[in-house]
C-alpha cells in the first residue's frame, strides 16, 4: 500500500529536520562566539520550520486526525525515524559542525532531486528547503576546512569527531522496502544517486581540510526503522516534557 | 462587494512584524487573492521557520475586521518558493532608509569559500564593507560592518 509507505517515508525526512533542529537549539546562549550562536540557532530555526511543514503533511497522509504537534510531542523513540547521525550529542563545537557538515552534504543532493518528486507537496517543501540548505552547507563546509586545516588543536578535534561520527553516516543511506517503493513511484529521490553526490562532496571537502576518512568502516544502522542510540530518549524526554507533564497544554 | 484593488490596498497597511517599515505587499509574500463569499488570500513564507507567519496571518484578519470584512481565509503556500526578486522597488527604498541594505541582485553561486559580495553601506554608501556573519538577527538577514563609517548594519540577503 503506497499510503502506508508514504507516511513513514515523510516521517524519515521530517524527523531528521526536527531532531537536528532540536540538537542545534541546545546551543542557544552557549555558542563559542556570538555570531556562531546566532548562526546555529538560525539553522535550527530553518530545520524546525521544515519539520513543521513535513509533519503537517505526514499527519495529513496518515489521516488519523493527528496534528504536527501530536507527531512531534507524543511519539516515543521507537516511532521516530530520524537517522542515527542527527541524534548524536553536540559534543564540542567541532563535533557539532562535523555532524552538520556530514548531514548538509546529504541534504543538498536530496532536496535538489526531491524538487522533481511526483508528490507535489514534497516537491514544494524541497524547493523551499533547498535554498536554506545551500546556506547551511556553505557554513558547515567552510568551518570544516577552517578547523581541519587550522591549528594542531582544531585539526585533532575535528578529526576525532569525524572518527566518531563516520559509523553513523551509512544510516543516512538506509535502503529498504519503503525506500524502494517510494523510489519506484517517483516520490523519493534515488538513494544511490544521493550517496554518490554525498561521497564526492564529502571527500572533496575533507581532503581540502587535510582530514582523513577513518579506516575502521564498521557501520551502525537502525534509525530509519526506529532503532535508536540511547541519546534519542534523553533528547525526547527534554523536548516532550511540557506536553507529557501537562497534556494538551497550549501557549 | 470589495474589489481586488481594494484588498491590495488594505494589505499595504499590514506591516511585516520583524521589519515593520515594510508592508507584506512590499515584501512580496502575498501571492494570490481570490474573491468569493469567503475571500482567500495566499501568503508564502520567506524562510521555512519564519516565526512571523502566524502573526502576519492574524494581522491580516484583524486589519480586515477593522474594515468590516470577516469572511476571509489566509492560506500558506510553499511553491513557487519566495525569492528576494519579489521585493518591490518601493520596499527596497524603504529598507535602505530604515538602515538595512537591500538585497544585491546577485546570489552566491559557488558553494564554498566564495568571495563575499560587496554590499554598500546603507548609512554612508561606502563600498568598503565587510561581512561579519552570514546569519543575522533574523533568518532573512546577514550581519555586515562598514569600514568607512564604522557602523554595523544588517543586509537583507539575496535568496533565489
Amino acid at each position: 500500500m503506497s499510503v502506508n509507505n508514504l507516511f513513514p517515508y515523510v516521517l524519515r525526512v521530517a524527523d531528521d529536520s526536527l531532531i537536528l533542529g532540536h540538537r542545534l537549539s541546545e546551543w542557544c546562549g552557549h555558542g563559542p562566539i556570538l555570531e556562531e550562536d546566532i548562526a546555529l540557532t538560525n539553522i535550527a530555526l530553518d530545520l524546525i520550520g521544515q519539520a513543521t511543514t513535513l509533519l503537517q503533511y505526514a499527519a495529513k497522509v496518515e489521516g488519523k486526525n493527528r496534528t504536527e504537534d501530536d507527531l512531534a510531542f507524543l511519539r516515543y523513540d521507537r516511532h521516530y525515524f530520524n537517522s542515527l547521525l542527527v541524534e548524536q550529542p553536540n559534543g564540542d563545537f567541532g563535533m557539532t559542525i562535523m555532524r552538520q557538515f556530514l548531514f548538509d552534504a546529504y541534504r543538498l543532493p536530496m532536496f535538489e532531486a526531491m524538487q522533481h518528486s511526483s508528490d507535489q507537496q514534497l516537491a514544494a517543501i524541497a524547493e523551499k528547503s533547498l535554498k536554506e540548505t545551500k546556506y547551511h552547507y556553505r557554513h558547515s563546509g567552510e568551518w570544516i576546512i577552517r578547523l581541519g586545516d587550522g591549528t594542531d588543536e582544531s585539526h585533532q578535534r575535528v578529526q576525532k569527531s569525524l572518527n566518531l561520527l563516520w559509523r553513523y553516516t551509512s544510516d543516512l543511506f538506509f535502503n529498504d522496502e519503503i525506500q524502494k517503493d517510494m523510489e519506484a513511484k517517483g516520490i523519493a529521490p534515488l538513494m544511490d544517486d544521493i550517496k554518490s553526490s554525498w561521497e564526492k562532496n564529502v571527500k572533496e571537502v575533507l581532503s581540502e581540510a587535510t582530514l582523513s576518512i577513518p579506516e575502521n568502516n564498521w557501520e551502525q544502522v537502525g534509525g530509519r526503522v526506529g532503532k535508536h542510540s540511547e541519546h534519542l530518549g534523553y533528547l525526547l524526554a527534554e523536548m516532550q516534557y511540557m506536553q507529557r507533564a501537562y497534556p494538551n497544554m497550549e501557549w | 462587494m470589495v474589489t481586488k484593488e481594494q484588498i491590495w490596498e488594505w494589505l499595504e497597511e499590514v506591516p511585516d512584524p520583524e521589519v515593520p517599515v515594510l508592508s507584506i505587499v512590499d515584501l512580496g509574500i502575498v501571492r494570490d487573492i481570490e474573491l468569493g463569499e469567503v475571500i482567500k488570500i495566499d501568503i508564502t513564507p520567506t524562510y521555512s521557520g519564519c516565526p512571523a507567519m502566524k502573526v502576519i496571518e492574524e494581522s491580516i484578519i484583524i486589519e480586515f475586521k477593522k474594515k468590516g470584512v470577516e469572511n476571509i481565509k489566509v492560506n500558506t503556500v510553499l511553491s513557487p518558493a519566495w525569492t528576494t526578486d519579489w521585493l518591490s522597488d518601493n520596499g527596497r527604498v524603504k529598507l535602505k532608509e530604515y538602515g538595512i541594505a537591500p538585497p544585491e541582485n546577485e546570489v552566491d553561486k559557488s558553494l564554498l569559500f566564495s568571495k563575499p559580495l560587496i554590499v554598500p553601506c546603507p548609512n554612508c554608501d561606502s563600498r568598503e564593507t565587510k561581512m561579519v556573519s552570514e546569519f543575522g538577527s533574523t533568518a532573512c538577514k546577514a550581519h555586515y560592518v562598514c569600514l568607512s563609517c564604522r557602523e554595523p548594519f544588517d543586509y537583507f540577503k539575496c535568496l533565489r
